[in-house]
This record gives C-alpha cells, structure tokens and sequence, in this order.
C-alpha cells in the first residue's frame, strides 16, 4: 500500500507528463497545418509531371534508344530501397509501419536470393532497420538540420540515386514512404521509381507532338527531374503524416494521463479517508475504554 | 484577342492559372511566343524571363531557371524547375542564384551541362543589370 506521500508524488509526476504531451500535440497541429499546405501546394507539379511524362511515353516505344530510367537496366537483381522515416520519435506507429514495409520487401527479395541495398532517410528508420539489415544499408541521409523540407533535398538525394543507377549499383529502385490521407490516416506506401512507373493515357496520344529539342533528348531530362519530383514529393508526404500521426498519439497520450491523474486522484482520497476514519476509531475507542 | 489557358507550376506551388492572350518562353532553343491555338509541342526551357499577357500592353514577368513547356489542346503547361516572379526578384536572391549556376558550371566537365550553365550566369547577370536600370 503506497504511503499519502508516494501518491501525491505520483500524481504530480502524470501531471508534468500530460502537460508535456499537451504542448507537443499543440505543437505538432501547428507544424501540420504548414506541412500540409506545402504537400498539398507540390501536388499540381508532380500531377503535371506525370501527365507530360505520360504524353511523351506513349508516343515511344521501347527499343534499345530508350533511356534505361524508363526502360530498366533488363534485370531486377539488385534492389534498392529507399526508406524515408521521421527524424525523431514519439509519433505513434508512423516510423515502425514504413520500416515493417520495407522490412517485408527486405525479406522477400533476400528470399528470392536478391541483393538489397538500402538507403534510409532519417535516423528513426535506420535505427529500427539497422538491426536486421546492418549489412544492406549503404547510407544514412540526415535531414534533422532541414527545418523545412525544399525542392533542394529532394535533388541531393535523387543526385545520389541518379550516381549509384549509373554507376550500376543497382537495376530497381524502391521508394518507401508515407502518404498523408488525413490527421488520423496515414498510409505506408511503397512506390517504384526505377525503373520509372508510368500511367499512358491513350486519349491525347493521337495529336501529332512538335518536340525542341528531339523527343529523346527532352525524354532524358524529363526522367531525371521526374524522379527528383517523386522523391520531393515523398519527403513533403512523409512530413504531413509525421505531424500528424504526432498528433494524434500525442493525443491519445494526453487522454491517457487525464485518466490516470482521475484513478491515482481517487486512491488517494481514498486513502486519506480510510486514515482519518481509523484515526478517529482509535480516539472513541480509546474514549470508550475509560 | 482569343486566349487560351496557362499554367505556371513550380514544385513549391502553382504561380500562374488561368486565361492569358500569349506567353514569351525562354525555349532552349531560342524564345519563342506562343499564342492560342499553337499547335502540339513540347520544349525545354532554359534560364530567362517568361513574359505572360493577360491583356495588350501588360505584361508580367517571371524569371524561370530550367524547366518544360507541354503545349496541347487544353493549353500550355509550363512546369519550371525554379520560378521566381519579378516583383519578388531581389539583387541577393540573383547574387545566389549566379552563385548556384557558378558553381553548377564548375562542378561538371561535361560540355553541354557546361554551356547550359554559362547561358544561365549570362542571362541572371543580365537580369541583374535589368534590375538596377
């Protein structure tokens, strides 16, 4: 039986936590009203993107021309993925649901007997892959001293993917993130970007396209910034859904500590009660003795 | 005058949407005016000023730095890799953008992505000057 002493102690210490929580959830509704507008603002570009790229693609058809982006190297023996988490925790499920994607990928292509490389952005993502895919990790990218994510970090990383597919490090590359439904929905996707997945919609193929400079050419640049666009996209994605799966464990963990304060609170009344009442038995029993 | 529809993406947000009477493109290979019904094309664009007119004589300036223009039956899409209207250009933000395409120019030995870095540190000098009158 805890003493009056040890509960008051308890109660104070739930107390300072729930106000701890409470300012993060506030926190992190403020940073997802910017995060969300910046991913709802990069949408139109990659939407674009998608829809040119698609224009473009339909009118080529697959020879030896076509740049290996759009192509594929012709194998599928080594895997790339790349694993975009959070950099910090207390946020739900939201980095351990990516890793477990990318884990599952992970472990079926080993069983397959693929060669899997792995590149995580940010350190919570790393830390939890870390331990079974040691080896496989080529690289850790820290984003922690970007305070809001630009167009730059998406380069830098599509940069280095670019270098290692032509340097030909690998023939599939694999994007895992989150993509931001709503405050309470994210969903852990798993995305391929090499070679590159492209939607041909048929109806606009039949106009006769003018290309300046040559079609191929204008492919060649197109790939490389669509795939700075898909990762860019990604990483404003996993943003919105990092604030907002922040936010709504932070407030389930202040709904929790409400709880336990209310329990702890009546124990100890109770408990003080049950004193006072064994006190005052003693006095009239004493009395009673006379 | 007939117009048609235009629109400005860059990957931060949506510049430009809506009816314009004709767009100036910094085409890469060399400006070009496109005016309603053009026909069907597609082109890079290279670092210059893309000029839109909403109604003659007014016209409203924007400094694009590499990018695509789809030109279709729907429109003309221009999706630039960085864009930046005139009324927000300022001398620092030129100073680091000559500074970037400097270094871009530097970092490559290739010589078409070598030339394409020259052309731009030309053209931002020249919107500097442009800018200071």
């Amino acid at each position: 039986m805890p003493s009056l002493k040890d509960l008051r102690n308890r109660i104070a210490s739930v107390k300072a936590t729930q106000k701890i929580t409470k300012a993060m959830q506030m926190v992190a509704a403020a940073k997802l009203r910017r995060a969300q507008t910046a991913a709802e603002a990069a949408r139109p570009y990659a939407e674009r993107m998608a829809v040119v790229l698609g224009n473009l693609a339909s009118g080529i058809t697959v020879g030896p021309e076509t740049p290996r982006l759009l192509a594929g190297t012709g194998a599928d023996q080594v895997h790339l993925l790349i694993v975009c988490t959070a950099e910090r925790g207390l946020c739900g499920a939201f980095n351990s649901s990516i890793a477990r994607l990318a884990r599952d990928h992970a472990n079926r292509l080993l069983a397959e007997g693929k060669t899997v490389k792995i590149i995580c952005v940010g350190k919570k993502g790393h830390d939890i892959l870390r331990r079974q895919f040691g080896q496989h990790i080529i690289e850790l990218i820290d984003l922690r001293s970007v305070r809001q994510i630009g167009f730059e970090q998406g380069d830098m990383i599509a940069q280095k993917v670019l270098g290692l597919f032509e340097a030909g490090e690998f023939d599939v590359a694999t994007l895992f993130y989150s993509r931001f439904r709503s405050v309470i929905a994210q969903i852990p996707t798993a995305q391929q970007i090499i070679p590159a997945q492209i939607e041909t919609t048929g109806a606009s193929s039949d106009a006769v396209y003018e290309y300046e400079p040559e079609e191929g050419e204008i492919l060649a640049t197109l790939l490389p910034r669509n795939l700075t666009v898909q990762i860019f996209r990604a990483l404003l994605e996993n943003a919105a859904s990092e604030q907002g799966a922040r936010m709504s464990a932070m407030d389930n963990a202040t709904r929790n500590a409400g709880e336990m304060i209310k329990k702890q609170t009546q124990t100890y009344n109770r408990s003080r009660q049950a004193m006072i009442t064994k006190e005052l038995i003693e006095i009239i029993s004493g009395a009673e003795a006379l | 005058m007939a117009t048609f529809n235009f629109e400005l993406v860059s990957p931060e947000r949506v510049l430009f949407s809506g009816a314009v009477d004709a767009v100036v493109l910094p085409a890469s290979e060399g400006d070009m005016t496109v005016l309603s019904g053009h026909a069907p094309m597609m082109t890079t664009l290279k670092t210059g000023f893309l000029v839109i007119t909403s109604n003659p004589g007014n016209g409203r300036r924007v400094l694009v730095r590499g990018g695509f223009a789809d030109i279709n039956q729907n429109g003309l899409t221009v999706l630039a890799e960085r864009a930046l209207p005139a009324e927000e250009l300022t001398q620092e933000i030129l100073d680091k953008e000559i500074l970037q395409a400097e270094m871009a120019y530097d970092a490559t030995n290739d010589p078409a992505a070598k030339h394409a870095a020259e052309s731009a540190i030309a053209q931002l000098r020249e919107a500097k000057a442009a800018l200071n009158y």
